[in-house]
């Protein structure tokens, strides 16, 4: 198990060197000079200069790499036009937002979070449990109720969705309020009808996927002899289908809700872009728009990080879930 | 790859063979896997239907230039006279009357309906080129790295993972603009098919995953097979071994793939269009026409319908064909 | 030690096998590896024209022996020399010319045939793959193919689910024939099939042994249809081969207390009742440790001393026809009431 973990740790390391290596080769290879995009306004060639300099533009593309990455595990010392020294997670500094990039980022995870994580439970539970109900009623209206809604659900778009919602439950009925984000620690109320819209047309769209998939799973496993023998021993079907049958079908299931969360913690972009909620993914798409190189590098590497740990989340619960999986 | 003159002789002569006789001994020949789930999809009402609404799609998408002339509207006229004062269209629903089925597009007063069907074409055309791409990238990947194993597998397995640890929607979004600017510059017009292009090409770089696991997976599965090894056995090459033992039998899971591909790569090309990447406002889109009606929801929801409502037909029937299909295939799966 | 198990050389062997092993790596607990001894160190000849049964229950090795004859598995140690060429370590073009002396039928008709392909395409893949083109054309050659196994030449366009286990396996058997071999490795090619069905396919491969002149390996855990088909009997335990001999010295007069036991474990449907049952006891010992010594000590009613401390050689012994590795060989026939072994069960069927 040990083992295991430090292989797999290992190579998840590598992943993210390899992202961030791309990501900066990418970026910092770009054609524009990407610091005409960090001061928009009145940049004479001196200041532009200076700002390149401070950067460290100027210097091998290895040593700025060697510089950002040093400045993620210890902090360094930026000019003092970047706010001084730099403290251990140091993304950089960004001159369009004219704050330390780990500030930004520190302001805008809780509000993805506060997206994703409710949604992900909404959409599990509703995925899940449509699926497991319409596998066990094959063949009834329930089943066909379930099997309409999710393919209905797997071929709406979100901003469709979103744009739909909004308009009956905001503009029109005036039931919720515009969506915007406060802290569920300062106004939990608030907090929820804020955001409330988000997670309904987030689960929606996911739990139709997760439904399609559960029920086949599921179908798939009541088949398969254990379950049959499980009932012919004269256990009572609950029992067999929550202890035995679920353990089961619900394997896949995990990999692809790993996956899924995962991606969307790095950045729900096109639901924070429908409901103008200022979340990672709506910071990495300004960043893009405006040039903000730091930005855009951090938004990339985090989301990265949020999918690779995930993978290995998934490896791990899988081993839990699955007895048959064994570690290599 | 040594598929030998001989070995191609051969073939055609086992092919061809069964032609001539077939009528007289009807009993004889065969009915391969691919006849009996060709005559299982047939049997299927909802693949039928959602097949037919897929043709009547595509044929619209391909004779837009014909609709066009018939409708008697192009996709870059403006109807101003028609707009009030503040750029809305006149009368109900978005100005929609015998003329402009659909109404008109607040602002430019430009015809939804043939805009409507010629970016049926252009989504169709990216999403068609795109899951054909990524497919064969797929394919190409999978086989190789499921049959030689050992490093090949290692690396191809992480730069699957590589890949799927990009964030996808921020770098497409980061990297179209730098491809232009690299072969246009600054201020030269951009062709409306290099955007097209690039488009694809993002999606090519992105999408192969899901299907190079899928085929390498399956691949692994047959490797060890007897009949595998028995044309290894006989000294089969790498060709024959992928071309004529290992595919054939996975073409299944890949066209159940490809079909569901499509309507991903449709949504992507609007999701992308709609975070403002994706293709200027010269090619009509699906997903430039949602991104830019967005603006108008609350005062003329008409023109966030219409666009939001062919979308969802055309992904709606590619869903139920693609499920149709993978039950025609695989009758074990249930459904 | 060289000419162990082979008779009076007067033709030069078409398969000579000499200290042949395939190891497994596996990997145990948190570091480190061991390795599966699956083969270790097989000596045997098969003359043209001869039929070599290789027997013993499974995880024997005696599979992993039949792959890495046909080089599907590269052997860890040991030479494989085919007409006195070492084929060993051959590569894919050194081994062309090779394949097409040198064939597999395997043990599963349901797996062995691409479900996607024609019989026609199945039993012609030989001949395309080599760049054969038979006189008269690959089609004729297929429906000939045909015809000699006893299928309907007309079948040629059929697909394999179409038809039954055993028509499949004579199927799998036209295709090992394709190129005309001299000598075919048959692993376990009837013990996926009904009883009845067995009968008639290994009628057919002796009949084909016949009349081509074919050399088989014949690899199976049931002695009785290797007696039935087989010219000489290699047992094995354990990756290696305790005995070895002709048929009617392993049957009759065997002298490792290993094959006593497997003999004895025939069931025998004339003979009812405890009559010299011989029951072994424990489990075979994992590949993984194999005991020292003599391999079958552990479960060896008749093991000493020396049997842990010093490993039996494979001898000749009667005059060389038949050679047993064990310091305590048997003598004397096996008890027979009738007789009958099981081998008249299938003898009878197939009459």
């Amino acid at each position: 198990m040990a083992r295991f973990l430090v292989k797999r740790l290992f190579s998840a390391t590598l992943t993210l060197f390899a992202v961030s290596v791309l990501t900066f080769l990418m970026f910092f290879a770009l054609p524009r000079d990407p610091v005409t995009g960090m001061c928009p306004k009145n940049c004479n060639p001196e200041r532009l200069e200076r700002v390149r300099d401070e950067l460290g533009l100027n210097d091998p593309l290895v040593t700025q790499y060697a510089g950002y990455m040093k400045g993620i595990v210890t902090g360094r010392d930026l000019g003092s036009a970047q706010g001084g020294h730099c403290d251990a997670p140091c993304l950089g500094w960004s001159y369009v937002t004219n704050e330390a990039v780990s500030d930004t980022i520190a302001r805008v995870l809780p509000v993805t979070l506060s997206i994703v994580i409710p949604a992900a439970v909404l959409w599990l539970l509703l995925g899940v449990g449509l699926g497991m109900v319409s596998a066990l009623r094959r063949g009834t209206w329930l089943d066909r109720l379930a099997i309409g809604f999710s393919l209905t659900g797997a071929s709406l778009q979100l901003y469709f969705v979103g744009a739909v919602l909004l308009l009956v439950f905001v503009y029109n009925l005036r039931l919720l309020p515009v969506p915007s984000y406060t802290s569920i620690f300062d106004n939990p109320l608030k907090w929820a009808s804020g955001l409330v819209l988000a997670w309904i047309s987030l689960a929606f769209l996911f739990s139709a996927i997760y439904a399609r998939l559960s029920r086949a799973q599921m179908l798939e496993t009541l088949s398969e002899d254990f379950v049959r023998t499980a009932r012919a021993k004269g256990l009572a079907k609950p029992k067999v289908y929550g202890r035995h049958a679920l353990r089961a079908a619900i394997t896949p299931v995990v990999t692809i809700a790993g996956l899924d969360v995962g991606g969307a913690l790095g950045g729900t972009v096109i639901t924070e872009t429908t409901f103008g909620i200022q979340g990672l993914g709506r910071t990495a798409v300004d960043a893009v728009r405006a040039g903000d190189l730091p930005t855009i590098m951090a938004t990339v590497l985090i989301a990265a990080v949020f999918v690779v740990l995930a993978n290995v989340l998934v490896d791990l619960l899988y081993a839990a879930i699955d007895p048959r999986v064994r570690l290599r | 790859m040594s598929l030998s003159p001989a070995e191609g002789v051969a073939l055609a002569e086992i092919e061809s063979g069964g032609g001539a006789e077939a009528p007289e001994r009807g009993d004889v020949v065969g009915r391969s896997p691919g006849r009996l789930a060709w005559i299982r999809l047939r049997r299927d009402r909802t693949a039928m239907v959602s097949g037919g609404m897929l043709v009547f799609f595509m044929l619209l998408a391909l004779a837009a230039p014909l609709v066009e002339m018939l409708y008697g509207i192009g996709p870059k006229e403006q109807f101003q006279s028609l707009l009030d004062g503040f750029g809305m269209p006149l009368g109900y629903a978005g100005g929609v009357s015998g003329e402009h089925w659909f109404g008109l597009e607040p602002g430019l007063g430009r015809d939804i309906f043939i805009r409507l069907i010629y970016g049926l074409r252009t989504s169709l055309f990216i999403a068609f080129a795109a899951a054909v791409i990524t497919a064969t990238i797929g394919v190409v990947l999978g086989t190789l790295a499921g049959y030689l194993g050992g490093w090949l597998d290692a690396v191809i397995n992480w730069i699957t993972d590589l890949t799927l640890a990009m964030p996808f929607l921020v770098i497409a979004l980061a990297l179209t603009p730098t491809l232009v600017l690299r072969f246009y510059g600054e201020r030269e017009a951009v062709s409306p098919a290099f955007g097209v292009a690039v488009l694809i090409g993002v999606f090519a770089v992105f999408g192969w995953t899901s299907t190079a696991r899928l085929v390498r997976g399956q691949v692994i599965a047959l490797r060890e097979r007897e009949f595998v090894e028995a044309a290894r056995a006989s000294g089969a090459g790498l060709g024959h071994m992928l071309f004529r033992q290992l595919l054939p039998n996975i073409w299944a899971p890949i066209l159940v793939s490809f079909s569901l591909a499509v309507p991903q790569f449709i949504t992507s090309e609007a999701a992308l269009s709609f975070i403002g990447v994706g293709l200027s406002d010269e090619t009509p889109s699906f997903g430039r026409m949602i991104y830019r009606s967005l603006d108008y929801l609350q005062t003329d929801p008409a023109y966030v319908f219409f666009p939001g409502i062919a979308i969802f037909a055309l992904v709606f029937a590619f869903n139920l064909f693609g499920d149709a299909l993978r039950d025609a295939l695989d009758p074990k799966s249930s459904r | 030690m060289s000419e162990v198990g082979t008779a009076p050389a007067e033709a030069e062997p078409l398969l000579r096998v000499r200290g042949l092993a395939k190891h497994f790596p596996v990997r145990t607990g948190l570091r480190g590896h061991s390795v599966v001894r699956a083969v270790d160190g097989l000596d045997f000849d098969v003359r043209p024209g001869e039929t070599v049964g290789l027997v013993g229950e499974s995880g024997c090795g005696k599979t992993t022996t039949g792959r890495m004859l046909v080089r599907l598995l590269e052997p860890t140690a040991g030479t494989i020399e085919f007409e006195g060429r070492d084929i060993t370590h051959a590569g894919r073009r050194e081994l062309r010319p090779l394949r097409q002396d040198l064939q597999i039928i395997f043990q599963d008709p349901y797996a062995s045939l691409n479900p996607r392909h024609t019989v026609g395409r199945i039993i012609a893949m030989p001949l395309q793959v080599n760049g054969v083109a038979p006189a008269g054309g690959v089609k004729a050659r297929v429906q000939e193919l045909l015809e000699v196994v006893g299928l309907n030449p007309e079948h040629y366009n059929r697909y394999p689910h179409e038809f039954s286990g055993g028509q499949r396996q004579r199927i799998g058997i036209a295709r090992a024939l394709a190129l005309r071999p001299k000598l075919i490795v048959a692993d376990e090619p009837v013990s996926a099939l009904d009883v009845s069905i067995q009968a008639q396919v290994v009628n057919l491969l002796r009949q084909l042994q016949r009349d081509l002149g074919l050399a088989f390996v014949f690899i199976a855990h049931d002695l009785a249809v290797v007696r039935h088909f087989c010219q000489r009997v290699a047992v094995m335990y354990l990756g290696k081969i305790v005995e070895i001999g002709d048929r009617a010295d392993i049957y009759e007069r065997p002298q490792h207390p290993y094959t006593r036991a497997l003999l004895s474990a025939i069931p025998d449907v004339t003979r009812l009742g405890p009559g010299g049952r011989i029951r072994l006891t424990g489990d075979v010992p994992t590949p993984l440790d194999p005991p020292s010594g003599c391999r079958f000590r552990t479960r060896c009613w008749k093991a000493r001393e020396i049997c842990a401390t010093e490993e039996p050689a494979l001898v000749p012994r009667d005059g060389g026809g038949q050679a047993t590795a064990c310091h305590f060989p048997e003598s004397g026939p096996v008890p027979q009431e009738d007789g009958g072994t099981a081998g008249t069960a299938v003898e009878e069927v197939s009459k």
